[in-house]
């Protein structure tokens, strides 16, 4: 475990002070540029609505206006009559074919096209082929849907109730909305804690709906080719080869005829995980007409219809001793998951990774109990770097660990190291049967709390206290689990989460690696490259790094829940390694010594003792290729593959400190520094981190202050719009600081946990807790996101309203 | 209708309907596709080209009123091999990821480099501020911006020193 | 505002947003009288477009369907001014956001404009989006309407039959509406030059480049005795009717500039305005930034009137 100096994150300076060591050009891990920008700076991506194929036609869906209505008739004739359209499909027509359903990623179904009825507003209800864009949406106004409004169900804690509509009509015997049931940890033991402790504070915490909103939409081309019945299916997938084994599965066609090429993704935050009726569509439609077909989402689509994030109310319940010491946590969930369930979690995990509640700290007991509705909303909850869930789990407990200070009255800073589980005590089992590989959260703590200069920020506020001004200061520790997971534990659809890595080293010494993971912008490119250069010391200029395309990468569950490091890296390194020791014996051959006494220096093999005496890999891949004898046993080539199943999750951690000014007249709410320390294990690219940690602090300061997606009483969504789903601008964030602290996981071949996800997880939690302690001059304990302007000045005022 | 302009100093023209946006002009008659698009409400500024060197959200304009103008996309940033020093600041400095707003990011801050040569944090935040990126955090691209504000200094003063030499005919 | 039409569909309304305009013809006019008379020709079904940024959102959603859009880019030389004398101020209705921001001439004259223009949509929009195209779509969170009614300003329409010039209370009639006729077109607006007067704006967004959850604009004009002359505020999204508000004026006429003067005016703001309840805030904290930002406004206007610098 090492204590370093905060990267260069302090506020931006010219160039020169921050930048000198730009082009490190490692031999593995270190700073480095990425391999992939010279084609994106040049506007010379490939994303998916670039894609134009020959004789390719395209598809636009037509979704429905209502939330809950049954459908009475569909008259399409007019669309069909439009000159440029090629075919108006319905549910009706799917239907002959068994494809209007599809199963989702949690065993339930949803309407690939609505039959019956429609159950979210925008869900789909026919799609247009047509010569050009234009032409397919004038003829989505041409389609007559006749609909029939039922009542329909938006408030979540009324999905219950015995006289709500049944939106799950499709599901033989439902009576009801409910979902799912679910529970962890120990409800007894932890009621004894509770009925045993000094103090019990208890809150209403609630994380809202929000959306991932990459900048790219969804998008992909279905390309069925009549005559060798393959289907090439370009689309924005995080996983594609999750995908192609379950349109295997789903539409009937074999699994070696469909192609799945993920190309350049515009951001993925778990969006562009599930299956979607628009992919569907466009291969039914390519299938029908046999051309090309290309499907390009808008944005309100996107909003209204794609994967949702979160919508969790939470009730939270601390037991502490009247020193401070948390003893017990309990939690009861309300889950709102739409129409459908498509939460994208490992199966047996429902509530995905929710478990980890508990938080960073060392406690007696917990217990987590859960009820999950259907509401007419659209499916989803999985999505947006929440790591299955662990963003609600680690914004209630950093929250209710506020609202325990506040009720202590004690620094919410001092009562977290109180509490922290202590570094003896890794691998440590949380009380929900976790188990934390590593960790050491006080020197983590610190240093965040120098950076920030804690103390003297607490005297600022004292003294801006005096005069009215309102300043807060937010803490969120969180401890997050990635690296979705060994066999014997999760699968997804039954397909576990193990992931292949292929590495081929060419005569010439020059190398390709085959990744099963798929890079929305985290710079696979680049750190697999630098993973491989590590472990086999060939530069990351001659390894190129090939991945998305399910034709030449090895089976995988793709990339999410920052699972890539973990899983992936893990892969490539012990492929690597693999690749090593077969050219330590090619090696011994060529230097006559036993294997025994060689001696690896990154890149070539040395006699021990004789450092004169060396083979570089260079050299030995072309032995391995070429003429005269290899060592006995050995074949030619100098290649290896792995599927390398985890043995655990990876724990990445950090301390997030967020201060902010709120304008007393207006209630604004201005976010004056965050400083983010985070401990991910090894580094292999500390520039891609840190660029990954600024992404989710902005994350974090986007749900915590202006994004939600949010229904009137009818279902109709209000933010279906980039006008009105508030993504925060330049304007919004702060100059980011940041450090870091390296507690390697023990169980990874590079000691790397993976850190996509953490900003995000962990800094919503600090923002509301500043500005929640920002208005301690009026009271106020608890306030729920998204606090703007005038959810702020309500509660001021003492009307605080929850936002669902 | 027939429109015709400029687009990265080469003239151009194409029979399209009028209605056509820019943005589907530049992406799909003269396939220049590092021109994006991620919204519909003109809020998320992945559309960004120059127009007569004015950066504009070319979702929000007909084709046809770009007509006998200038238009610059990202594909004119670079002169063959030779980056733009715009853009040799953000791969310098990571202000990409996904690369989806960068083009857009690209115009802009190109065309404030153009009129403010040396501009501090807050002017560069506010110049991309009709802009959105999801991955970055913003922090980069300022980096990004700097860095190539300071490049294309010492570019000109270089460039100065040179013309000095020359003028001088060699005195030191 | 675009957003909540979106949101909620009427019985034969299709929600869905087509996202790409309907087809239209386009022509591009070679002066003010051929856009006039271009709009004769094609009545109703034709429409202007300046900066697009107002007209093309709604052709994009089937708001508008205009038949054929006429482009007036190409007369910046009649429309695209700011002439600045002793007396008034005229500002041509093709002038842009950006240009009315970056001008250093109007700033010190009427720095209510920069105040508002550093906040109203974003940079690159700015570029595009004209004054006459904010003025006319009359949007009830646009924030120039209320600068022009501060200013007292005037609106010029020229048709076939000429020109007329309307004061900014009856040039804007309610949300989307205003006095131009279909077959003319805004081409000025100007705004007397008073001395010893200055003028303020602050407004309140959820996020840089939103529609303003309130605005107020406000304009002083000063006694030599230091009392307020006249004074003017304006309020923008904050329901109808907010602007020209009499009690307004008439409290601040006379008085001597204080603390209380402006929470009182304020007040008075906060009780003449409607505000709705929407996603951007609940009524009652529009009403209380009504007041909050007029105070602020008539603070900012006044110190500036007497030369303190704000």
């Amino acid at each position: 475990m090492t204590v370093t100096e905060p990267s260069p994150g302090a506020p931006a300076v010219s160039s020169s002070d921050v930048l000198e060591d730009n082009d490190q050009k490692p031999m593995g891990f270190g700073r480095m540029l990425r391999k992939e920008d010279p084609r994106l700076v040049r506007g010379a991506g490939t994303f998916t609505d670039d894609i134009k194929l020959k004789g390719m036609l395209h598809m636009e869906i037509l979704r429905s206006p209502y939330a809950h209505a049954t459908i009475l008739s569909i008259d399409k004739s007019a669309a069909e009559a439009h000159p440029d359209v090629i075919a108006v499909v319905t549910g009706e027509d799917l239907a002959a074919h068994n494809l209007a359903w599809m199963p989702t990623l949690s065993n339930d179904v949803q309407s690939v096209l609505a039959t019956d009825k429609v159950r979210f507003q925008h869900q789909e209800v026919a799609f247009v082929v047509a010569k050009n864009k234009y032409a397919a949406r004038d003829a989505l106004e041409l389609i007559d849907v006749e609909y029939d409004m039922l009542e329909p169900v938006v408030d979540v804690r009324k999905a219950l109730d015995p006289d709500s509509p049944i939106i799950r009509t499709d599901l033989e015997g439902k009576t009801d909305n409910h979902c799912f049931d679910w529970e962890t940890g120990d409800a007894a033991a932890t009621q004894a804690v509770f009925d045993d402790a000094d103090i019990v504070v208890k809150q209403e915490i609630i994380y809202p709906r929000v959306h991932p909103a990459p900048m790219e939409t969804c998008a992909c081309v279905a390309d069925m080719d009549p005559i060798s019945g393959k289907l090439t299916l370009y689309s924005t997938t995080q996983a594609p080869h999750a995908h192609r084994t379950v349109y295997a599965l789903v539409a009937g066609l074999p699994e070696h005829k469909i192609r799945i090429i993920a190309p350049d993704i515009g951001g993925g935050f778990g969006g562009k995980v599930p299956i979607y009726p628009g992919y569907v569509c466009a291969i039914v439609a390519s299938l029908l007409i046999g051309k090309p077909v290309k499907w390009a989402e808008d944005r309100t689509e996107n909003l209204v219809s794609t994967g949702f994030a979160r919508d969790y109310i939470m009730v939270g319940e601390i037991a502490a001793s009247k020193d401070g010491k948390i003893r017990a946590v309990r939690t009861n969930v309300l889950a709102d998951h739409g129409a459908f369930n498509g939460v994208a979690s490992p199966i047996k995990y429902p509530a995905g990774f929710f478990g980890v509640f508990t938080g960073s700290y060392d406690l007696e007991a917990a217990h987590a109990s859960m009820t999950a509705v259907f509401t007419n909303k659209a499916p989803g909850g999985v999505a947006y770097a929440c790591s299955f869930r662990i963003t609600e789990a680690v914004y209630l407990i950093e929250r209710m660990v506020d609202v325990l200070a506040y009720d202590l009255e004690m620094d919410p800073a001092e009562l977290r190291l109180k509490n922290f589980i202590q570094p003896e005590q890794f691998p440590y089992e949380t009380k929900t049967g976790w188990v934390y590989d590593s960790g050491d959260y006080e020197p983590t703590m610190k240093l965040a709390m120098d950076m920030a200069g804690y103390d003297e920020l607490r005297k600022e506020q004292a003294e801006k206290r005096e005069r009215g001004e309102l300043m807060g200061i937010g803490i969120s520790f969180f401890t997050e689990a990635v690296g979705a997971g060994p066999r014997k534990d999760m699968d997804i659809l039954g397909l576990g989460m193990a992931d292949g890595c292929e590495l081929r080293i060419h005569p010439t010494g020059k190398a390709v690696v085959r990744l099963s993971v798929k890079t929305q912008g985290q710079g696979h490119e680049t750190t697999f490259a630098q993973i491989i250069a590590e472990e086999i010391g060939i530069p990351t200029d001659d390894i190129d790094v090939v991945h998305g395309d399910t034709d030449n990468t090895p089976f995988g569950l793709g990339t999410y829940g920052s699972r890539s490091t973990p899983v992936s890296g893990a892969a490539a390194a012990l492929v690597a390694r693999k690749v090593r020791d077969k050219a330590q014996i090619i090696a011994s051959g060529m230097l006559e010594v036993s294997v025994a006494d060689l001696q690896w220096d990154k890149g070539s093999f040395s006699v021990k003792g004789d450092p004169s005496q060396s083979v570089t890999i260079q050299d030995i891949a072309m032995k391995a290729h070429g003429a005269g004898d290899l060592p006995e046993g050995l074949e030619g080539g100098l290649e290896a593959q792995i599927c390398y199943n985890p043995e655990n999750l990876t724990y990445p951690f950090g301390a997030y400190i967020c201060v902010v000014d709120i304008d007393s007249g207006t209630a604004e709410v201005k976010v004056r520094r965050f400083i983010a320390v985070d401990d991910c294990g090894t580094q292999i690219n500390p520039m891609i981190i840190e660029g990954q940690v600024h992404g989710g602090l902005t994350d974090g300061i986007g749900m915590a202050l202006m994004e939600m997606i949010s229904f009137d009483e009818n279902g109709n969504c209000l933010n279906s719009t980039l006008m009105d789903y508030l993504i925060p601008t330049a304007m919004e964030v702060p100059d980011w600081e940041t450090g870091h602290t390296v507690t390697p996981s023990p169980h990874h071949p590079i000691g790397a946990k993976g850190v996509g996800e953490s900003a995000t997880v962990g800094s919503p939690p600090a923002v509301v807790n500043a500005v929640v302690d920002a208005l301690k001059p009026y009271g106020i304990r608890h306030a729920d996101m998204p606090l703007t302007p005038s959810r702020v000045w309500e509660a001021m005022q003492g009307n605080h309203t929850a936002p669902i | 209708m027939q429109i015709s302009m400029e687009v990265n100093g080469d003239q151009v023209s194409a029979d399209v309907e009028a209605r056509t946006l820019l943005v589907h002009f530049i992406r799909e008659e003269l396939e220049l596709t590092g021109t994006h698009w991620g919204c519909d409400t003109s809020n998320c500024g992945t559309c960004v080209v120059l127009i007569d060197g004015v950066p504009v959200k070319s979702c929000t304009q007909l084709a046809a009123m770009a007509g006998g103008h200038k238009v610059t996309t990202v594909e004119g940033l670079a002169n063959g091999k030779e980056l733009d020093p715009i853009q040799e600041g953000f791969m310098q400095c990571h202000g990409l990821q996904c690369g989806f707003c960068t083009p857009g990011m690209l115009m802009t801050t190109r065309a404030l480099l153009d009129k403010n040569p040396n501009p501090d944090q807050a002017e560069i935040r506010e110049a991309i501020s009709g802009q959105i990126c999801r991955c970055t955090g913003y922090t980069s691209i300022i980096r990004s911006v700097h860095w190539a504000a300071n490049k294309e200094a010492e570019m000109r003063e270089t460039a100065v020193s040179v013309h000095a030499g020359a003028v001088g005919g060699g005195a030191a | 505002m675009l957003g909540c039409l979106l949101a909620s569909p009427s019985e034969d309304k299709k929600v869905s947003p087509v996202q790409v305009p309907a087809p239209l013809e386009y022509e591009r006019a070679t002066s003010v009288d051929h856009a006039v008379q271009l709009l004769e020709q094609y009545g109703e079904e034709a429409m202007i477009v300046a900066g697009g940024h107002s007209l093309i959102p709604m052709m994009r959603l089937r708001l508008a369907n205009p038949e054929y859009v006429i482009d007036i880019n190409d007369l910046a030389d009649e429309l695209n001014y700011i002439t600045i004398t002793d007396s008034e101020v005229r500002i041509g209705a093709l002038t842009r956001h950006q240009e009315l921001l970056e001008s250093d001439e109007l700033a010190a004259v009427f720095p209510i404009f920069r105040d508002a223009e550093k906040v109203i949509a974003d940079p690159v929009v700015r570029n595009r989006g004209t004054l006459g195209g904010s003025l006319c779509q009359a949007d009830p969170a646009e924030d120039l309407s209320a600068v022009c009614d501060a200013l007292q300003a005037s609106c010029v329409i020229r048709g076939a039959n000429g020109e007329r010039v309307l004061s900014m209370h009856d040039f804007h009639q309610g949300p989307y509406e205003t006095a131009v006729g279909d077959a003319e077109i805004l081409t000025e607006i100007r705004i007397p030059v008073k001395p010893r007067s200055s003028s303020a704006y602050n407004k309140v967004e959820r996020r840089a480049g939103d529609w303003a959850v309130a605005s107020v604009g406000a304009a002083v004009t000063m006694n030599g005795d230091g009392t307020i002359l006249d004074g003017r505020v304006g309020l923008c999204a904050v329901g109808p009717n907010t602007t020209h508000i009499e009690p307004i004026s008439a409290a601040l006429a006379g008085q001597v500039p204080s603390e209380d003067l402006y929470v009182a005016v304020g007040a008075i703001a906060a009780e003449s305005c409607d505000p709705d309840t929407d996603t951007r805030g609940t009524a009652a904290y529009k009403r209380h930034l009504a007041k909050e930002l007029t105070v602020r406004s008539l603070r900012n206007a006044v110190a500036r009137a007497t030369g303190q610098e704000v």
